[in-house]
């Protein structure tokens, strides 16, 4: 029942803040704080899963659910209102309403939100809901129903309070989304046919379609429907074109939601969906899939070096690190799946302070052109000091979460691809010279303007620290994540790549080379 | 025994200091900072001074004591630890930092008042002093690159230290990015590591390494070649040097604790650390001395053409660290620890005592311009020349000497040593003569050229510091006597229960009283011709500047061996080049392009919609035409 709860206090909550518009902000954080409270608490009280007993060859059995409802929905076509969580679940929840609570109290004084300020909560508020369901739904087409509706919050969150181009963004980014997600529909459907055909049960149900079998290239042209929707929603390389422009264009409460939380909405898709329904086809697949995220790595590196624009290359630097993501789950390794989860977590938190402090330079400056910056930092120490965290974390700085998180994924990767993998750590010295940028020519140099009391407002500083706090936190201490994601990550297990133990003679390396004989 | 598990309170404390600095420093009084600041590096070094006597009387068990703080995190059994080792290496290590970083805070107390900023300073350097102490102290891989980063990150933060000027963020940027360079080849040996060993742990990695690889195994080269990547990054040794001399554009103090005495010698730590891997690798063990004996080479003949004071001692810096890399490429594991240790006092003791001058020379940093200080500056000129004497290796009365003749020695009688390669370290000593006191004289004999306004030498904080360092750079040498006179090596013995002895060729014992007396002459004989050349006729030295091949010299000198034009040819060049095509992403234009087909087709289709019967007339009489055509003709 808590599940419900959980779906329903952010939707009711955006009702509420649309009718009472004056009072919104208050409502929307009494809403969201009130769901965040429930789900931390949820996961906090099961720290850790006890793993069951593989029972069956079939990958899933034996899942452990923390909560689950099971509703009737659409019983002639066997879609039910199913929604389960287990620790990753609940990790991305609690993580979806952190940076949700954030992204209310960032917007507070933003002027943008002051239009229409009822009206921006309900999307927000809708927006969250959305992923929150996206996250817990275990029916494929109440997953397919939540997938499309964090989009149309998303959409207008764009098109209402977004930048100047707004208009082309918004569209540009419901287009990418909404075609690649219908390949998903596709797919779903034809799942549900197939099983439906060999067993006489026609079931959306994810843990009974689990176990389906599935030719090898049915499930190869399976697999990709589900894979481009997720390939152009994390971005991956190359999907990404729709990135710059939305991240750009979208109001500083959307854009963390969106390069937060929606692009891990994607990672999860692969890792709950992807995965173990086609656990042959994605063994297939991932040589193809290792490449493209390490092209991703370093042609996001590329692209964000070469901006002038401060959002931009923010946006860039996180389509980069998604090229992580990517390598660290289709090398299939166990370090590497424990390294994805702590990256869907921590870049969501990095990316989240970067683009709050994009968004607050905005605010103070009316643009965000790098070449018009510069010397900040003797306006703003306090903004200097928190942006020096974030850009350090999002270069890979050991005591911040995403080291711990790349450190995993690359050597996870390492065990399987040495050539890519080595190829792949380029990333971080090509992370570094971009990160820099953002440090050095905004906050150091000479300064070119006088800025009055442009240092961090208390609300912004009580938001920023939260982010500190939370970085410093999964950098220190991720095992609290590692053990509550334990049993989802025994399960990818079972898919594993073989691993090549002929480390003495060094073959391997030549066997990467030659992937596609 | 007890107080072994307050290990943990030494990176403590520079870490609160730290944590205070930065969160309420810009609220609190320049007194408060600078208490807090120092205070937090001296409660360290005296834990570290209780701690190391324990050890000395009532040495844990084999010499090694482990202290877990917590596991970090655990997958399938790797679970590296935030977990601190403490043996006589680490020991030596956080003696020597503690408590040089304790005086260079004392004199920063002075020698940074003026400036704004005060409390990011202190900040950082509390920030660094924590993250040098992670280092040394972890226990595993892992934590040990946490210090590492760390290390690096305060470099970059301090070298930049005064942001409004965009040369010192260049000189900042190009040293975080060179070092990381270096570090993503020591990353990619941890994930060599890891796939075999499945842990990351020293100790365990070392007791299994020698079961698992034979000598010169493949896994084991490439393992000792990508951590020596991350050393030489580090440490500033070729091909990776080429940030150091850059570095100095940070305030002084920090050139000294970062850039002198301890951060660039983690790369020598490293090596020492995983010595037994170096082992199994001999051509790698190898490679580490001819890397150590070029580098102290190349930045010896770049220090002779060096105007700027602080740019001298770097590239001495440089260079030093390079005979230290030499001891550990033939086995003297010791020594090179010994000469880390007295090197961080004498050069410590050099770039304080150049502060001092810079200061008084209003930020005058070209020794040509200055002169004459002797008088004017007793106190800093006997503890530089003490400090000089030490860097010079004077026989005797010096610690220098005895640190960088074992290395002589060493490179010569060790089994992995040989005559050429102690040929190359006497030359570097030669060299090191000569720029040494060419520094010595120019600055402080001949016409004073500069006013003095504002004297340091009233400053007591910075003042003290001085004379401790000589003093350590004095007597510092006594607790390691060369061979050849008494069996009197505590230092080396001590460190026996982590680093192996240096296995010596038979019967060179007796030829050490020989090379000590090579390298004697040669100390003096370099002393007498800088005096000739920079004192007694500085006509010589002048026109030997004025031949095209002395110019043609001293322009490749002075450059660093054009290294920088070099890299920024091979790789700034070309990477900028990269960035620069194509900005805006092809990819996009792609996509765009379907986008504006769609539109073009719609702007056609939508043009045959016009309204006009006569036009649909024509149009359905085309189409019928076209059918009937099809039915008759195909």
């Amino acid at each position: 029942m808590i599940l419900v709860w959980l779906l329903l206090i952010p939707l009711i909550g955006g009702v509420m803040a649309w009718m009472f518009s004056g009072l919104s902000r208050w409502i929307a954080t009494l809403a969201v704080l009130i769901d965040l409270v429930l789900a931390l608490q949820l996961w906090l009280s099961h720290p850790s899963m006890p793993i069951q007993p593989v029972q069956g060859t079939a990958i899933g059995a034996g899942l452990a659910w923390i909560a689950e409802v099971q509703y009737r929905w659409i019983p002639l076509l066997g879609a039910s209102l199913h929604l389960a969580v287990d620790g990753f679940s609940l990790l991305m929840i609690v993580l979806t309403l952190f940076i949700g609570l954030l992204c209310v109290w960032m917007s507070w004084h933003d002027p943008v939100s002051r239009e229409k300020t009822g009206f921006y909560h309900f999307h927000l508020l809708w927006l969250i809901a959305g992923m929150v369901g996206v996250f817990m739904a275990m029916d494929l087409l109440l997953f397919y129903f939540f997938w499309e509706l964090m989009l149309i919050p998303m959409f207008f969150l764009i098109s209402i309070w977004g930048g100047a181009q707004r208009k082309k963004a918004s569209l540009k980014f419901f287009l990418f989304t909404q075609f690649s997600g219908l390949f998903m529909l596709i797919a779903i459907l034809a799942l549900y046919v197939l099983h439906g055909r060999q067993t006489g049960l026609y079931s959306f149900d994810y843990t009974e379609l689990l176990g389906t079998t599935l030719s090898r290239e049915v499930a190869g042209w399976l697999l990709a429907g589900f894979l481009l929707a997720f390939l152009v929603k994390l971005p991956a390389f190359p999907f990404h074109s729709w990135l710059p422009d939305t991240y750009t264009q979208s109001p500083t409460g959307g854009v963390a939601l969106l390069a937060g939380v929606m692009s891990k909405t994607a990672a999860y898709g692969m890792l709950r969906f992807a995965l173990p329904l086609f656990p042959e086809a994605a063994r297939m697949f991932a040589p193809a899939m290792v490449i493209l995220g390490v092209a991703g790595i370093l042609y996001g590196a590329k692209l964000a070096y070469a901006q002038s624009d401060l959002k931009r290359l923010i946006a860039f630097s996180s389509f980069s690190h998604m090229g992580f993501i990517l390598l660290g789950i289709f090398s299939m390794q166990e370090l590497a799946y424990q390294g994805v989860i702590i990256e869907m977590v921590a870049h969501a938190i990095s990316i989240t302070g970067l683009f709050f402090v994009a968004g607050m330079l905005q605010v103070r400056l009316q643009h965000t052109q790098l070449d018009a910056m510069g010397g900040f930092w003797e306006y703003m120490p306090r903004m200097g000091g928190v942006a020096m965290v974030f850009v350090m974390a999002s270069l890979g700085l050991p005591g911040l979460g995403n080291f711990v998180a790349e450190f995993l994924i690359l050597a996870g990767a390492f065990q399987v691809h040495v050539v890519w993998t080595v190829l792949a750590s380029l990333g971080l010295i090509a992370s570094m010279i971009y990160s820099l940028v953002i440090l050095q020519r905004v906050f150091h140099g000479k300064s070119k303007q006088t800025l009055t009391h442009a240092d961090l407002k208390p609300l912004e500083g009580l938001v920023m620290a939260c982010l500190v706090a939370a970085i410093v936190w999964i950098g220190f201490f991720p095992q609290r994540i590692v053990r509550s994601v334990q049993p989802v990550v025994q399960q990818l297990k079972q898919i594993a790549v073989k691993q090549n133990n002929s480390a003495a003679d060094y073959e391997w390396v030549w066997n990467d080379l030659t992937l596609f004989k | 025994m007890d107080v072994f598990h307050l290990l943990w309170l030494v990176p403590a404390f520079p870490l609160a200091g730290f944590l205070i600095l930065a969160l309420f420093g810009l609220r609190l009084h320049s007194r408060a900072i600078a208490w807090i600041g120092t205070g937090s590096i001296g409660l360290s070094a005296i834990l570290t001074l209780w701690i190391g006597v324990h050890f000395l009387t009532q040495p844990p068990a084999n010499y090694q004591y482990s202290l877990t703080l917590w596991t970090w995190f655990d997958i399938n059994g790797f679970a590296p630890g935030i977990a601190l080792y403490l043996d006589p290496l680490s020991l030596v290590y956080i003696f020597v930092i503690t408590f040089v970083s304790f005086f260079i805070h004392l004199y920063s107390t002075a020698f940074m008042r003026s400036n704004e900023g005060y409390v990011r300073f202190f900040a950082y350097m509390n920030l660094f002093v924590f993250s040098m102490l992670v280092l040394v102290l972890a226990n595993n891989l892992l934590l040990l690159y946490l210090g590492w980063e760390g290390v690096g990150l305060c470099s970059f933060l301090l070298i930049g230290f005064w942001y409004r000027d965009e040369v010192n963020g260049y000189a900042a940027r190009k040293a975080f990015i060179v070092t990381r360079i270096g570090d993503t080849a020591f990353i990619i040996g941890l994930f060599l590591l890891v796939k075999q060993f499945h842990t990351l742990n020293i100790q365990d990695i070392l007791q299994q390494a020698p079961v698992v690889w034979s000598a010169g195994a493949t896994a084991v080269v490439w393992v000792t070649i990508l951590l020596l990547g991350g050393a030489v990054g580090k440490s500033a040794q070729l091909p990776l040097q080429t940030w150091l001399p850059d570095a100095m554009a940070g305030p002084t103090p920090v050139s000294a604790l970062i850039h002198a005495a301890t951060m660039v010698t983690a790369g020598v730590y490293l090596i020492a650390r995983t010595h037994v891997l170096y082992s199994l690798a001999p051509a790698v063990q190898l490679l580490v001395a001819i890397i150590g004996l070029l580098t102290l080479l190349i930045a010896g003949f770049s220090a002779l053409a060096q105007h700027d004071l602080k740019r001298i001692l770097a590239y001495s810096t440089i260079s030093q660290i390079g005979y230290m890399f030499l001891a550990l490429g033939v086995g003297a594991w010791t020594a090179a620890i010994f000469h880390f240790m007295i090197h961080a006092f004498f050069k410590a003791l050099l770039f304080l005592a150049a502060g001092a001058v810079i200061m008084a020379m209003e930020e005058e940093h070209d020794i040509f311009k200055m002169g004459g200080l002797r008088k004017k500056m007793p106190v800093t000129f006997w503890t530089f020349l003490v400090g000089s004497g030490a860097l010079a290796a004077i026989p005797l009365i010096t610690a220098g000497f005895y640190s960088k003749d074992l290395i002589l020695f060493d490179a010569f009688a060790s089994t992995q040593g040989s005559f050429w390669l102690w040929l190359g370290g006497f030359v570097g000593a030669f060299i090191t003569v000569l720029y040494t006191f060419r520094m010595v004289f120019v600055t402080f004999y001949g016409e004073q050229k500069k006013p003095i306004t504002h004297n340091p030498e009233e400053e007591k904080a910075m003042m003290i510091p001085l004379v401790v360092l000589a003093v350590l750079s004095v007597i510092g040498g006594w607790i390691e006597l060369p061979h050849a006179w008494a069996h009197f090596t505590p230092f080396s013995d001590f460190l026996t229960h982590v680093l192996p002895p240096t296995n010596l060729k038979p019967d060179m014992e007796s030829q050490e009283f020989m090379l000590q007396l090579l390298t004697a002459v040669i100390v003096f004989a370099g002393i007498y011709l800088s005096w000739l050349a920079y004192v007694k006729k500085p006509a010589l030295s002048a026109s030997w500047k004025n031949t095209s091949l002395g110019r043609a010299c001293h322009d490749f000198f002075y450059k660093g061996w054009m290294f920088d034009q070099l890299y920024d040819k091979l790789f700034v060049k070309p990477v900028v080049w990269i960035s620069r095509i194509d900005p805006h992403d092809f990819i996009d234009y792609i996509y765009e392009g379907f986008g504006r087909l769609n539109v073009l087709i719609h702007a056609g289709f939508s043009r045959t919609q016009s309204g006009y019967v006569r036009w649909y007339l024509l149009c359905i009489a085309i189409g019928i035409l076209f059918i009937f055509s099809l039915i008759l003709f195909v």
